[in-house]
């Protein structure tokens, strides 16, 4: 088996909950060794699931847990103990990379500071992440992805005009901002590699949503102008929403942009007296009209499921797709034949399906995917093997409830 | 002056509106020197697409092209023509990574394969974009902005539960959300091939579909799907429970609050005063609150409807819960907090003027995002790279000018 990407990497992880788990899951899905420091006391929030595997609850059975948390190894550490922050601290010392997202003061209370940490090793790299980062006026505040789109301002523009704002689908925020914190780990460690400097980063829950609404951002800055909602409608393109198909709550996702798309699309659904109206005569007039048009276009698609409309439409060259339904989605073909589901085999659940990363290159195509780890799975390799302690002496930390 | 984090690496950018260039972005705001290859007297699409500054359609002050091509230098070239294909094959020649979004059968057409590229230099790591990935029966299927992220499952999530499912369809977020998250893929993925290459020497073709990358935040959900087959449909009362946290209305617009975990109940009910209906027997424990969170959010919007939103989210912090206000463009954008972290930067253009852009996605404290230079011209760095870097005479520049190859 060919080496992976990030081998020989090992990251100290007391990260939890969705935003920071997903930055390290991208590193150790990519062969970093990835630690997770968890605790009985205090679980991560989403290991408590409300129904587990197989309808069984449980603190290992979770599936979002699971989901979040592939290729990662567990220990259990009671961080409100000297002896526990003392062996965290020796697991820091031999790691390339500390990574959490608590709130503003929790690791400074552990006695984990940046400060701290540089003693341990100077050239550690350690990654921060949190709604409004460390460095603010408000950087005591706290929240999860909902947080992230309201401050970004996200929010204000997701929902249909005249409707209130909603939220990103998918807890858009909290992964965003690990995808984003995978890089600037990577981006520092790659640093480190040429110059021997660690160093602290910052993240944002709240920036990384809003460099990804440049738009919105640039009309203000450049404009003045605040933009508003307008659910599936563009600045140009019309047809350009969701259409109605046959089925229960089915729809088609068709955009527009230029004369030869239109003139495709026609021929495509054999052309109709309707499509030959002035009202849609050229682009300006298709967008101006795109109400009228978009029940027109409707009483076209109902007659089809949302599948068929994007066969029928793509082979005429015109972009269309079905809005997929969460079982839609893990059954599309063409998503299973790029093997983007993978089988992970857990201790405890067993032989699960799983989504892969969104990339491929040629060496990762023979890899092992690894499921993710029951809570305090790792602890005799942790302390037995990296850090050298007896079996007596483990024994008498999990007495005191030290590794718990 | 500092160096940014990834100041040795050299790429060559073939991108176009946002997947292709928002990846070469953020390599290039972290330091790398990225090449922005366009084609001569179009330039890339994105020069046509607004905001544009004062609401003036110009290829070079379209605030979506200028944002999303910071730091990059920017060259002309043909690719149809032999020449304009020849000096192409130099300019990766000493690149480390080519970052693409064009569908595979225009980089066939072009005969710019990873397989030959790779004769040219081994060690190249390409990075191609695309809806769908290099394979698979999508392949060479087109899609916008709409079409990935309804696609890619975010889109029926987007409205959440609906009132009446037949009249509100799914709904695409505001921006092109999909766009960037093709994008940071991509990045996320150069690095690691940048870190395989470290160890063995060798390049990568590095596939990225944007089609996966938005399906990918619907991790937990497909997987919570995949272990339990359980579909709820969008309907209100589809679901078991309701949480009764999330968007609420307020006197001045709207207010985020996320009382979710146990304990938050007795930040919520000391935040509102401690009201009589909150000791009713049905709001006793987690599970009873569960069952009834219809009943508790109808009294707390109630509440809400009265309250100012940042003063609510204030307040909801200081008592231990999350809270935000639903801030519009221009509350985030003039926000306390977010000027006092300077995340809007302030970036000079030859024919935009000073723009205020959104800055840096994260903070690091030893390479800080910097902005060299402001998005290129078209083929404003023609001369730099051609003359100053491949060796190409003035003479020859005009030459090639002439005969359309830059």
């Amino acid at each position: 088996m060919t080496r992976l990407p990030l081998e020989g990497i090992r990251i100290c992880d007391f990260t939890w909950v969705w935003a920071g788990p997903y930055a390290t899951m991208l590193l150790s899905m990519m062969g970093a060794e990835v630690i997770k420091i968890e605790s009985s006391r205090r679980p991560d929030q989403i290991r408590t699931a409300a129904t587990g595997a197989d309808g069984v609850a449980g603190l290992n059975r979770s599936a979002s847990f699971n989901s979040l948390n592939c290729a990662k190894k567990s220990c259990t550490l009671d961080l409100t103990k000297p002896k526990g922050v003392e062996l965290a601290k020796e697991l820091i010392k031999i790691s390339d990379v500390v990574t959490e997202n608590f709130s503003t003061g929790v690791m400074e209370r552990f006695g984990l500071s940046y400060e701290e940490l540089k003693k341990l090793k100077p050239d550690i790299i350690a990654y921060s992440s949190s709604i409004p980062g460390r460095i603010g006026p408000k950087n005591y505040y706290t929240g999860y992805a909902v947080e992230s789109h309201s401050l970004s301002g996200a929010a204000s523009i997701t929902g249909r005009p005249g409707g209130p704002p909603i939220h990103i689908g998918a807890a858009y925020g909290d992964l965003i901002t690990g995808s984003h914190g995978a890089l600037a780990i990577l981006a520092a460690l790659h640093h480190r590699d040429q110059t021997g400097e660690g160093q602290f980063i910052d993240m944002s829950m709240t920036e990384a949503v809003a460099v990804t609404i440049p738009e919105a951002i640039m009309d203000y800055t450049m404009n003045g102008r605040v933009r508003g909602r307008r659910a599936n409608k563009d600045d140009f393109m019309a047809p350009h929403g969701c259409y109605p198909c046959r089925g229960e709550d089915k729809w088609v996702a068709i955009a527009i942009s230029n004369e030869q798309e239109w003139r495709a699309f026609c021929r495509a659904i054999g052309k109709p007296e309707w499509t030959k109206d002035e009202m849609f005569a050229d682009g300006y007039r298709r967008w101006a009209n795109q109400e009228e048009l978009d029940k027109l276009v409707g009483s076209w698609t109902k007659d089809y499921t949302h599948y068929e409309v994007m066969e029928i439409l793509q082979r005429a060259g015109v972009p269309a797709g079905p809005s997929v339904n969460v079982e839609e989605l893990v059954n599309d073909r063409h998503l299973k034949q790029r093997h983007f589901f993978i089988e992970t085999d857990h201790s405890e659940v067993g032989k699960r399906t799983m989504l892969d990363l969104p990339w491929k290159f040629g060496s990762l195509s023979d890899r092992e995917y690894r499921a993710g780890p029951c809570l305090g799975e790792h602890n005799d390799y942790v302390f037995g093997e990296l850090l050298g302690l007896s079996k007596e002496e483990i024994a008498r930390l999990v007495e005191e409830e030290v590794i718990k | 002056m500092e160096k940014g984090a990834l100041s040795n690496l050299k790429v060559v950018e073939l991108g176009h509106l946002i997947a292709g260039p928002y990846c070469a972005k953020l390599l290039a705001d972290l330091g790398a020197e990225v090449i922005k290859v366009e084609e001569p007297g179009v330039g890339d699409e994105a020069r046509r697409r607004e905001p544009f500054l004062h609401d003036e359609a110009h290829p070079e002050k379209s605030g979506f092209f200028l944002n999303l091509n910071t730091n990059k230098l920017g060259v002309t070239l043909n690719l149809k023509s032999k020449t304009g294909k020849e000096i192409f094959l130099k300019l990766l020649k000493e690149a480390d990574i080519l970052v693409e979004n064009n569908p595979p059968s225009v980089m066939e057409k072009w005969g710019l394969q990873y397989e030959s590229l790779k004769e040219i230099n081994p060690r190249l790591i390409m990075t191609s974009i695309t809806p769908f990935g290099q394979s698979g029966p999508y392949r060479d299927y087109k899609a916008t902005e709409l079409i990935s992220f309804h696609m890619g499952g975010i889109g029926f999530s987007t409205p959440g539960v609906v009132d009446n499912a037949a009249e509100e369809p799914p709904l695409r977020a505001g921006g092109q959300l999909a766009g960037f998250m093709a994008g940071i893929a991509g990045a996320v993925a150069t690095m690691c091939a940048v870190f395989y290459r470290k160890a063995t020497g060798l390049g990568e073709h590095v596939d990225v579909s944007t089609q996966e990358a938005v399906s990918s935040f619907m991790r937990s959900v497909a997987t919570e799907y995949l272990y339990t087959k359980q579909l709820y449909g969008r309907a209100r009362g589809s679901r078991p429970y309701m949480g009764f946290g999330g968007i609420l209305p307020c006197k001045d617009g709207y207010v985020n609050l996320s009382p979710s975990q146990d304990h938050h109940w007795d930040g919520l009910v000391q935040l509102m005063g401690n009201p009589e209906w909150t000791k009713d027997e049905r709001f006793k424990d987690r599970d009873s609150r569960r069952q009834h969170g219809e009943e508790i959010r109808a009294h707390l919007e109630e509440w809400t409807k009265g309250q100012n939103k940042v003063e609510l989210a204030e307040a909801a912090q200081r008592l231990g819960f999350p809270g935000a206000p639903i801030y519009t463009m221009d509350e985030a954008l003039n926000a306390e907090h977010l000027l006092a972290r300077g995340f809007l930067a302030e970036i000079d253009h030859p024919e935009a003027g000073k723009i205020r852009y959104p800055g840096a996605p994260f903070k690091m404290l030893e390479t800080p995002w910097r902005v060299i230079r402001s998005a290129p011209l078209l083929g404003q760095h023609n001369e730099e790279v051609y003359c100053r870097r491949l060796g190409y005479s003035k003479e020859k520049l005009v030459k090639l000018r002439e005969s359309g190859v830059i």
